[in-house]
């Protein structure tokens, strides 16, 4: 039901903009030059065969990796450093390819946690929990409430999350990323381990919420046809280089990508 | 509240009237972000009244169908009793059918609007809109997941609340009108269509006016005592005649509030928080409640599970009794008190039931044990018998005359006469109209002078009075001397024996009744363990004397038990065998639902069933069977016959009372 045309126009400018970052740990090159835009309101996909450097891109975007050179451009600010949280202040939420959650907490209280960064009131206020904390805290609580709503998991919000299947936890932990209500939300690979009624269901979260919210999101993902259905471009990385970036329909026609996934053999180097 | 004294014969009538002398009570919740939201009757009737407005802005007029697709929202019910203020009948439709079914229901009704819960359902009538052409607006709950999508026939349901509002405000003479539309309705009305998921062929559409559905309504209530204060959750399908009697026009009738779950998978949760005192379910229901019980209390730790175990135990020698106001002695009435305090009554906490003062179970049969388990927790589970062509209700248990096995007396106002072929047929004001565009299959099921056919086999208990339901009419046939022959019936009793895995009743036009039997091979077999009895195979096992005395032993209790029963006593089993093999899905022999293929089976053993009307003691058959590897077989085998002695009829319950 989606009209590409109206979704073009609806693409804004540069939110943030990699440039020739190259990242290696000891002698593995993990990325090496690459240059990629993620623009407002989009969702972009990374692939690529395993090895590729897509988690290593996640992660220098996130700034949990400093990359040896190149730059990064987040909302106008140049940056070739940046802490986790710093990015987290900044705007920047994601989820992990192997679950991050508190496993001993409830779905209600994980989501909840998404929202330290935008509590305002200090520990003492939040202590004897009153006037204007309490007011804060049921402002975060309904919020919250939102995204449990949005996200279909109201029958699970009392229990703790160790206990809910995998598909469910991941469920979870795109609420808690919500919850910190993002300009960019990263996901890391979103469906793995995914029956094929659980990754219909995420890809629709997904959908939604970038056209409800706006929201900008990129993705790395295995299941390609997941992705061609979901995103509106892709970047495709093969040994830590970008051999494509274009519209899904383009780049399933590329050489080089066919050719990176047919598993062409790379030659032998040592 | 005698509603028909005052002129209260429409649904809308009866909300502008309860808005007016119950209007700051509770009508409907709803739990929404976590939070139950409540609108009373007044504030109910405005959202009605400015949907409805806006509907006959949108071109919504009397004599109109309109669809309404989703779950148990308060705004599906108000678009239901909106609609019906214009003179418009709702087509409530089942959320979960497939577009195909969804497009014949919505073509055959010629609906011209449709209310919807979100974009799921908007989907589906998209895809079946060239089928549609008489469709106008879709008007929908949900806006999620819509944006992109064409405008031109779709709106939200503020928007048309906004339209009717505006009306409203603007037009000083439109609020008179839409009262005088409503006072034109008259009880005699077509008030909604509800199509039957029919389980064979096209579903039908059974129209019901506004009195067949109040009148049913307020004997119910009156039944049960219900009023203002019952707390009810809506959660059934708002397609099923259950749920648009229970969640809709009881409560319109008793002025109660009905509660609306925040999804399908938290209606457990939900139904605790509000504590319903009045409560309906089909058995799958209580079947379900009861396993997750079972499940946890398997992982629960010893002195837990010995206490469960112990109380369990309590509860069903005594339980039932002391909820009937039976004569119990003291200590028993004690240690059900401590039981109440340490398990029952957490365990009501547990499944919402606490508060209940009536509960239902109907649909199908429920199994006893069931049945018996939440009545000896103390919670008022009574059945009743009903169908969407009598506006639900044609029997139900009265309270304190409870039994598992029957689905209880005539409703108030309903008629009951069982046909000479069994058939069980009810007259009543509930009965509908007849079958939308379809008279004849009407003609089929109402008989002119106003009796319905309910397709059912049964007979009065006549020992209770108590209408029991033995069979589907169709499968109930009668012996060469007349005597009422329901094989399904006999095979239950039957295979309420763990030994028997499956009974195949044979009598239909013939002197007396046989059965042929499938030993169960796990509970034989570990009876044949304890019992030092050696065997080498399932067909040396199935024909050992040993076992043909055990399974004898079976069928002598049956036979007692059909003996006590007026119409049955004629119908006991006078010989049977034990079959050689296991019955088989792969054969053929059963479907795989494990239904048993009677015609199938009497064809491919024909040399047995003959020997069981022959006066020989013995017989040979060798079939062919298919292993599970897929090859064939022939298993030969001389299968022997026992025969058995019938008890006079109604001497049994003599001596059993002497």
């Amino acid at each position: 039901m989606r009209a590409p045309s109206s979704r073009e126009a609806a693409l804004g400018e540069v939110l943030l903009a990699v440039e020739d970052v190259s990242l290696s740990f000891g002698g593995v090159r993990a990325l090496i030059g690459v240059s990629f835009d993620i623009r407002k309101g989009e969702i972009l996909a990374i692939i690529g065969p395993n090895g590729a450097g897509k988690t290593s891109m996640l992660n220098v975007i996130n700034g949990f990796y400093q990359p040896q050179s190149g730059r990064i451009t987040f909302k106008g600010k140049a940056r070739t450093t940046m802490r986790p949280y710093a990015a987290a202040q900044g705007g920047i939420a994601r989820t992990f390819q192997n679950l991050a959650l508190f496993r001993g907490m409830t779905t209600l209280d994980n989501i909840l946690a998404g929202r330290a960064l935008k509590m305002h009131r200090g520990f003492f206020w939040q202590l004897i929990r009153y006037g204007p904390a309490l007011k804060e805290e049921v402002e975060h609580r309904r919020r919250v409430e939102e995204i449990i709503d949005f996200l279909e998991i109201a029958a699970i919000r009392k229990i703790q999350v160790g206990r809910l299947p995998y598909g469910l936890q991941k469920r979870v932990e795109l609420g808690r990323a919500l919850a910190m209500e993002p300009d960019l939300l990263l996901l890391d690979e979103p469906m793995a381990g995914m029956n094929l009624e659980e990754k219909e269901d995420m890809s629709r979260f997904i959908l939604d919420v970038n056209q409800q919210y706006g929201m900008t999101i990129a993705l790395i993902e295995h299941d390609i046809g997941v992705v061609m259905d979901l995103s509106d471009r892709v970047v495709v990385l093969d040994y830590g280089r970008k051999i494509a970036d274009a519209a899904p329909e383009e780049v399933k026609r590329d050489k080089n990508v066919i050719r990176a996934y047919l598993g062409e053999p790379h030659g032998v180097s040592v | 509240m005698l509603s028909t004294d005052l002129g209260l014969d429409t649904l809308p009538k009866l909300l502008i009237h309860n808005a007016g002398a119950i209007g700051g009570r509770p009508a409907i919740r709803h739990k929404d972000l976590g939070i139950w939201q409540t609108w009373t009757w007044l504030e109910m009737l405005e959202q009605i009244r400015a949907f409805s407005v806006g509907l006959a802005e949108l071109g919504l007029k009397r004599g109109d169908k309109f669809a309404i697709i989703g779950g148990n929202r308060p705004r599906l019910y108000w678009a239901m009793c909106a609609g019906q203020a214009l003179g418009a009948v709702p087509v409530p439709v089942y959320a979960d059918a497939v577009a195909e079914e969804m497009a014949f229901v919505l073509a055959h009704a010629e609906v011209t609007f449709a209310v919807v819960q979100d974009q799921e359902q908007v989907d589906k009538i998209i895809a079946i809109a060239d089928r549609l052409p008489q469709l106008g607006h879709v008007v929908y709950d949900e806006p999620r997941g819509l944006k992109d999508y064409d405008r031109n026939h779709l709106i939200a349901f503020e928007d048309v609340q906004r339209i009717g509002g505006k009306k409203l405000a603007s037009d000083a003479e439109c609020l008179r009108r839409w009262e005088a539309g409503i006072a034109e309705g008259k009880g005699s009305d077509l008030s909604v269509i509800l199509y039957t998921s029919g389980t064979t062929g096209r579903s039908k559409g059974v129209m019901l006016t506004y009195e067949n559905t109040i009148v049913s309504a307020r004997n119910a209530n009156a039944f049960d005592r219900l009023g203002q204060d019952e707390e009810v959750i809506a959660y059934l399908p708002l397609a099923w005649v259950g749920d648009y009697i229970f969640s809709y026009v009881q409560s319109y009738v008793a002025g109660y509030c009905v509660s609306c779950p925040e999804t399908p998978d938290t209606v457990v949760e939900d139904r605790r928080e509000i504590g319903t005192t009045y409560a309906f379910a089909p058995p799958r229901v209580y079947e379900n409640l009861l396993t997750l019980t079972m499940v946890r209390m398997a992982d629960a730790g010893a002195v837990k599970r010995k206490m469960f175990d112990f109380f369990i135990a309590v509860a069903r020698r005594w339980g039932e009794k002391i909820l009937d106001r039976e004569k119990v002695p003291l200590r028993a009435r004690l240690l059900y008190g401590v039981g109440n305090l340490l398990v029952y009554g957490p365990l009501k906490n547990r499944f919402g039931l606490s508060r209940v003062r009536v509960g239902y179970t109907a649909g199908e049969a429920i199994g006893p044990e069931i049945f018996r388990f939440y009545r000896a927790l103390g919670i008022n589970l009574k059945q009743l018998y009903g169908q969407t062509e009598a506006s639900v209700y044609v029997t139900a248990q009265p309270d304190g005359e409870i039994d598992a096995e029957t689905v209880g007396k005539a409703s108030p106002d309903v008629e009951i006469k069982i046909s000479d072929s069994g058939e069980v047929l009810y007259r009543s004001p509930g009965v509908f109209v007849g079958y939308y565009k379809d008279p004849e299959k009407t003609a089929e099921v109402l008989t002119p002078d106003g009796w319905v056919h309910t397709g059912d086999a049964g007979f009065f208990d006549p020992k209770t009075g108590h209408l029991k339901i033995i069979d589907r009419a169709k499968d109930v046939g009668r012996l060469h001397g007349g005597t009422l022959f329901a094989p399904k019936y006999i095979e239950n009793k039957l295979k309420f024996y763990p030994n028997i895995r499956e009974a195949v009743a044979i009598g239909a036009g013939r002197d007396f009744v046989c059965v042929m039997v499938n030993i169960d091979l796990t509970a034989v077999g570990s009876w044949a363990e304890r019992n030092n009895v050696v065997y080498g195979s399932y067909q040396e096992l199935a024909g050992h004397p040993l076992v043909y005395d055990m399974i004898a032993q079976h069928v002598d209790e049956v036979n007692r038990s059909l003996a006590e029963e007026e119409v049955m006593a004629g119908a006991q089993i006078r010989r049977f065998l034990v079959l050689p093999k296991e019955l088989d899905a792969d054969d053929g022999e059963i479907t795989r639902t494990q239904k048993i293929r009677r015609g199938f089976i009497a064809e491919r053993y024909a040399p047995l069933v003959e020997a069981l009307y022959a006066s020989v003691m013995a017989a040979d058959i060798s079939t062919q069977v298919t292993f599970e590897d897929g090859h064939k077989g022939v298993i030969a085998a001389r299968v022997a016959i026992r025969d058995m002695k019938p008890y006079p009829a109604r001497a049994a319950k003599l001596e059993r009372a002497a």
